[in-house]
């Protein structure tokens, strides 16, 4: 953007972009932030680092906010999201030490690949598990299995593939270290494909697990100096109004529509930062 | 920790829907807090400087004071505008972790040891990469 703005009209305007990006994450899952980047480094001009650092803050405003309507309701698998922590967390810091060594043009590309799987993964069509699935042993082990409320009462479910779904928690973690994201769609993909979890609580699992990830990284890029207070005020702001909006009409959201425009939104914002980052100008 | 019902090998254990509406609350008002601090320091911030042109295309980097636990405090009791926004973002960085805390008693109260040791194992983890010097 080549208007300049000063400092009260950039906020507002950051701001509102956070808002709607925020309530978008929020719905669909895949949290605010993985817009936020791409919004802030194509549309505003930001260095791909602050995006990274305010992204990163917003991404725990987005979890914590929004986790206590998530609790209320009482879809999310406390143990599955904790035993899955682990992964994630030593993966954010691996992450965040990949993040100081790698070019920033080599970080957008990565971050433009990232965003074309989750743009893919957000028209992919999850519901429908197949019925009476048998108990996996792992989870057993772990007491992993659950179930959750859906309108004929409580749902039993079995979870499946922990190992596969743990290196891939692993993934996540080193990705939302890198790029200041909450990898939701990794996250989804985990335990919607992998683990054979029922979405709603798949969906709210990661959106807890998101936070605990993105406090992981966040000390690490507090001290780093990519955290702008100037900056992450408005983005924080606007997520966390965004959010709570969001998971206030979750329960009665057309989630599959939704996914579908917002994968649209982030397949063409993928392919800009790629190129962006072929080009070096990031 | 919701209790599965009908799950295998789930023995009996204490209600915990307490456990979670109070995680809920707390979650809740430390976000709230956290905004609040934020966005008392960002009127603050924009009462000083709303025309100052805004440059986050180059990369500079924050000043040490703005980086560092207890620069930030020193910053914002000081009633420095970013250094109570940066303070505010802190009190949102601990709101993951304060739930992983009582994550840890609320598996105690259920008598589940081994998420007790799990999720210390997850708590020790952020404690690591929110403490070391430098990150990692």
């Amino acid at each position: 953007m080549n208007i300049q703005l000063n400092a009260l009209q950039f906020t507002l305007v950051v701001a509102l972009a956070s808002f709607l990006a925020g309530m978008l994450g929020s719905l669909t899952g895949l949290g605010g932030g993985v817009v936020i980047v791409p919004l802030l480094t194509l549309v505003f001009g930001v260095d791909i680092r602050y995006a990274i650092g305010a992204s990163l803050v917003s991404v725990i405003a987005t979890s914590s906010g929004a986790a206590a309507a998530y609790l209320r309701e009482g879809y999310s698998n406390m143990r599955v999201g904790m035993f899955l922590e682990i992964a994630t967390t030593v993966g954010a810091v691996s992450g965040a030490f990949l993040a100081a060594y790698l070019h920033t043009s080599i970080i957008a590309i990565v971050f433009g690949l990232v965003l074309l799987y989750s743009a893919y993964a957000s028209t992919q069509t999850l519901e429908g598990l197949p019925a009476g699935m048998a108990a996996d042993r792992i989870a057993t082990i772990l007491r992993l299995d659950g179930s959750y409320p859906t309108a004929d009462g409580f749902k039993s479910y079995h979870v499946r593939r922990v190992p596969l779904g743990f290196g891939l928690m692993y993934v996540a973690g080193v990705l939302s270290g890198l790029l200041g994201i909450g990898s939701g769609a990794v996250k989804v993909l985990a335990m919607d494909q992998a683990m054979k979890i029922p979405f709603k609580v798949s969906t709210t699992t990661s959106n807890f697990m998101i936070g605990v990830t993105a406090a992981a990284s966040a000390g690490i890029y507090l001290r780093r100096g990519y955290i702008d207070p100037g900056l992450a005020m408005p983005v924080m702001l606007g997520v966390l109004a965004g959010a709570l909006v969001g998971a206030k009409i979750l329960p009665g959201a057309k989630v599959r529509t939704l996914r579908i425009v917002f994968g649209v939104v982030i397949a063409a914002l993928a392919i800009e930062m790629i190129f962006q980052g072929v080009r070096g100008k990031m | 920790m919701r209790v599965g019902k009908g799950g295998a090998g789930l023995g009996a254990r204490v209600d915990d829907k307490g456990v979670e509406i109070f995680l809920g609350k707390m979650l809740r008002w430390g976000v709230l807090l956290a905004a609040l601090v934020v966005f008392g320091g960002g009127v603050c911030f924009l009462a000083e400087s709303r025309d100052a042109a805004q440059n986050y295309r180059t990369f500079r980097g924050e000043p040490a004071e703005l980086r560092s636990l207890p620069d930030i405090v020193h910053q914002a009791m000081a009633l420095r505008p970013l250094g109570v926004i940066q303070f505010g973002l802190l009190l949102l960085i601990a709101t993951p972790v304060a739930r992983v805390l009582f994550s840890v008693l609320g598996f105690g109260l259920e008598r589940d040891w081994m998420y007790v040791v799990i999720t210390l194992l997850v708590l020790a983890l952020l404690i690591y990469t929110l403490t070391s010097r430098n990150g990692v």
